[in-house]
């Protein structure tokens, strides 16, 4: 079971608390993270991942097991421990602002 | 007796106001959204409450969200178990995708605007400025976004395509962003004919279709702005608001960057009535509900400050279709005051008297039962007010 951390405001969009736990079948991958999670959320597609091209949008990161992964490619595969559920996969709105 | 719902867009969420037809005492509920843009909420005039909000954040892009009970309760139109599935049986959710249509069956318009350098840009998606319901059909609406386009949605906002007619007769190269983004901010629908809307971009101008969004024109002559290299040009006026009474759709008021304007024909000619105004700089423009020749603006100092002059909180009214004004002050801040009312945040209600509302950069929504005679805050200090409308409840 693949564990996600949202930031904030998409827990709120998508009407959940703490985690999101997600089947992923075959490699565990940012894509087939997010096509699971946004299969399971619908209400979330668009606002991690431009619709088109299926780029990260620019104000968000993906961090994993104390890395940041938002420059890995989207078919690379995630560590061990998120793959395992050990660590969650963190999306994290940047910092920004005053 | 007749009820009255205000629905307020501000920087950090939905609001929503409510009072009987005294408009005296008013319940709030909110904020809807919290901590997300909500650049514009609207109503259906068919179903009151059916309403539409646009919800936006930099951070992750546009949300549409509709609610079915008056603001109650709101949801992402399309997100619901139950709703389409993809081929592969997967929920289908693309109430927020909002793509420019480049394909050849359309005319494949063009796809760069003038960028502040003068170098040609691509047409990038960032938000839903203003969220314009059919007159007649409940699951129609139009979206005005930036960068500037029109998109409808025939289902209730499930799925939205672009009229790809307008970016596509010719002038789009020549458009350009104004300090706010390239936004089409304004959407009149006509409600004599179906097939007449009127639009208006920051800063590229206003234009009109005459069959129902497949082709349209600039409607931009008399227009005289001395911040662009050619002031008379067909493109590149900086229109803030158009206002129209539905008794004579061929009359529309225009506050623009500077200039406060009209036309009496369907704005294929405009005069200035700027008249005795302090400033002729402003946002906001609307008309009373039952006197088409009474107009309202509230001037705003200088394209540089954004705030009102001196200090003041001025609502000025023309009874006679402009050019001379007076201005309301009973109950407004007339001293130490430096807000700025946007161009989406004063509307008008529908009872017997005329009640006018607009809301404030300083978080103030500030309504008149009287026409205008009177003011008094309904709300205050909420965050920053980007839009205000108002619908009559039977």
């Amino acid at each position: 079971m693949i564990r996600v951390a949202l930031p904030s405001h998409l827990r709120a969009l998508a009407h959940v608390q703490g985690d999101v736990e997600l089947e992923v079948a075959g490699p565990v991958t940012q894509r087939t993270v997010l096509d699971a999670l946004e299969a399971r959320y619908p209400m979330l597609r668009g606002t991690i991942r431009d619709h088109v091209t299926q780029e990260r949008r620019a104000f968000l990161r993906f961090f994993a097991c104390a890395e940041d992964l938002s420059h890995e490619p989207p078919d690379a595969p995630l560590p061990d421990a998120v793959a395992s559920g050990a660590e969650p996969l963190l999306i994290i709105g940047a910092i920004a602002g005053g | 007796m007749s009820g009255v719902r205000v629905l307020v867009g501000t920087r950090k969420g939905a609001f929503v106001l409510t009072s009987d037809g005294k408009r005296e005492r008013w319940d709030v509920s909110g904020p809807h959204f919290a901590g997300w843009e909500i650049y514009h909420l609207k109503g259906s005039p068919v179903d009151p409450n059916r309403l539409f909000a646009s919800q936006t954040s930099g951070w992750f892009g546009q949300i549409i969200q509709r609610s079915d009970d008056g603001g109650k309760t709101w949801t992402q139109p399309g997100t619901p178990p139950g709703e389409r599935t993809t081929p592969e049986g997967m929920p289908k959710a693309e109430s927020n995708k909002f793509v420019y249509d480049t394909s050849s069956e359309t005319g494949k318009p063009l796809t760069t605007h003038q960028w502040y350098d003068g170098t040609q840009h691509p047409w990038e998606f960032k938000r839903v400025w203003h969220i314009e319901p059919s007159l007649t059909d409940p699951d129609t609406v139009y979206a005005g976004v930036e960068d500037a386009a029109l998109f409808r949605s025939r289902d209730g906002g499930k799925s939205w395509q672009e009229l790809s007619g307008l970016r596509g007769h010719g002038t789009g190269p020549k458009w350009q962003p104004g300090a706010g983004g390239m936004c089409l901010h304004t959407i009149v629908l006509d409600p004599g004919n179906p097939q007449r809307m009127f639009i208006a971009i920051s800063a590229a101008g206003a234009f009109r279709t005459d069959d129902a969004g497949k082709t349209w024109r600039p409607i931009n002559q008399g227009l005289r702005s001395q911040y662009i290299p050619d002031p008379t040009a067909e493109i590149g006026h900086c229109v803030h608001r158009i206002a129209m009474h539905r008794s004579r759709p061929g009359v529309l008021f225009m506050q623009k960057h500077w200039d406060v304007m009209r036309s009496d024909n369907a704005g294929d000619l405009w005069q200035e009535i700027s008249g005795n105004l302090p400033t002729d700089f402003g946002f906001v423009i609307d008309v009373h509900a039952h006197e088409p020749e009474t107009v309202y603006v509230v001037p705003i100092k200088s394209d540089g400050e954004h705030f009102v002059p001196d200090g003041k909180l001025r609502v000025y009214r023309s009874r006679s279709g402009g050019n001379e004004w007076e201005a309301l002050t009973k109950g407004l801040p007339q001293r130490d005051c430096y807000v700025n009312v946007l161009r989406d945040a004063m509307a008008v209600d529908a009872l017997d008297k005329c009640g006018i509302y607009f809301g404030t950069t300083g978080g103030q929504v500030y309504a008149s039962a009287d026409a205008g005679d009177n003011w008094a805050p309904i709300v205050r200090d909420l965050p920053a007010v980007l839009s205000v409308e108002v619908q009559t409840l039977p």
